[in-house]
């Protein structure tokens, strides 16, 4: 059974569907669809003693879909352009503070909590989209794996309390709260975004793509300080 | 058969992104090649957005169900964390929320001052006149 490559097609969209469900009857935003699908696919392949690379063989085909599905954010930032070109100053001034802010604050808790290099080139490109994000990290020397599983929960966290969050701290604008989600939570985010309105959805989508050549830029300069 | 069209058409520029990726010395991944090229080609009405917008709404839409897999690794990377995953967990958390609130807050108050100086801009002109 373990060889079909249908077994982690099916187990990632059967758990997905499950948290979509548990989402609409509980209504709890916790429950995101995302996280629910994560914990029982683990589960299930503990439960059953499925190896990770049998499960991988399926969900890799889903994975696949990300550069075609992450290519489409164009068709977004290519509706919302004049948005862009009105508050240019605004968005590039947003996303650089952002990017410097992420590493600042890595830097910070890593020397802060005496974590090694390893652990901070890991850490540092966490706030961008997964398919930049790991070859930043594995170009500086961080443990790979690590860095998409600190993406994911990055993105979740953004996914789920974005909207709360940023009404807590009074940011009312759409393009501030597009670019907050985009810079702070890269695709995962911006799912949220796109559904909270279409000029949220553009900026964030904006954000991942500047955010994450921003940080290819200067996450080996960074990687120097600690 | 229209879909099939529109399917082509990203994966057409996702494989163009792909192959500047492999061919250009930048580290910049496949998915930033590939948007830069689509917004491009829109950009100089190569291509209208109705040529693909079922598609790439549908594929947008379904991105987190595709974050499951890489995800589900942590079985495999468990270990490299084990001893300090509350570490992480912690930067993690904590960088999330002070990164939103950086980017939100510069952008919002850079908006507001610019509407208030057009505002008072305007105001003045009224004055004048």
């Amino acid at each position: 059974m373990a060889e079909s490559i249908y077994l982690g097609v099916m187990l990632t969209l059967g758990t997905y569907c499950i948290g979509l469900w548990i989402k609409k009857i509980s209504g709890w935003t916790l429950l995101n669809p995302l996280l629910v699908s994560i914990v029982l696919s683990i589960g299930f392949l503990f439960a059953t003693g499925t190896s990770y690379e049998s499960y991988a063989k399926g969900g890799n085909i889903i994975n696949y879909l990300l550069t075609p599905a992450t290519v489409c954010l164009a068709v977004p930032l290519y509706e919302q352009i004049e948005h862009l070109k009105r508050n240019y100053h605004a968005v590039a001034s947003g996303i650089t503070a952002g990017v410097l802010g992420s590493m600042t604050t890595i830097l910070g808790m890593v020397l802060l909590l005496g974590m090694d290099h390893q652990a901070y080139v890991t850490l540092l490109p966490k706030s961008i989209t997964t398919a930049i994000g790991m070859e930043v990290s594995g170009e500086l020397g961080g443990n790979v794996p690590v860095t998409i599983l600190v993406i994911v929960i990055t993105g979740i966290t953004g996914n789920i309390f974005a909207e709360k969050f940023l009404r807590l701290i009074k940011v009312k604008e759409p393009i501030a709260k597009g670019i907050a989600i985009g810079s702070a939570s890269h695709v995962i985010g911006t799912s949220k975004a796109m559904e909270m309105g279409q000029t949220e959805g553009a900026m964030s989508s904006l954000a991942i793509v500047t955010s994450g050549g921003l940080t290819v830029l200067t996450a080996s300069l960074f990687a120097l300080l600690a | 058969m229209r879909y099939v069209i529109q399917l082509f058409i990203i994966i057409c520029f996702s494989f163009a992104g792909e192959l500047l990726h492999r061919v250009l010395p930048f580290p910049i991944p496949a998915s930033i090649y590939g948007i830069i090229l689509l917004f491009s080609a829109l950009e100089l009405r190569l291509l209208k957005v109705e040529h693909i917008r079922e598609v790439s709404t549908t594929l947008i839409i379904s991105m987190p169900v595709m974050f499951v897999p890489p995800a589900v690794g942590l079985v495999n990377s468990w270990e490299d964390i084990r001893h300090n995953w509350h570490e992480y967990l912690l930067i993690t958390f904590t960088s999330t929320f002070l990164v939103m609130a950086i980017a939100g807050w510069t952008t919002q108050i850079i908006i507001w001052r610019r509407r208030r100086n057009r505002q008072k801009n305007d105001g003045n002109g009224k004055n004048n006149a």
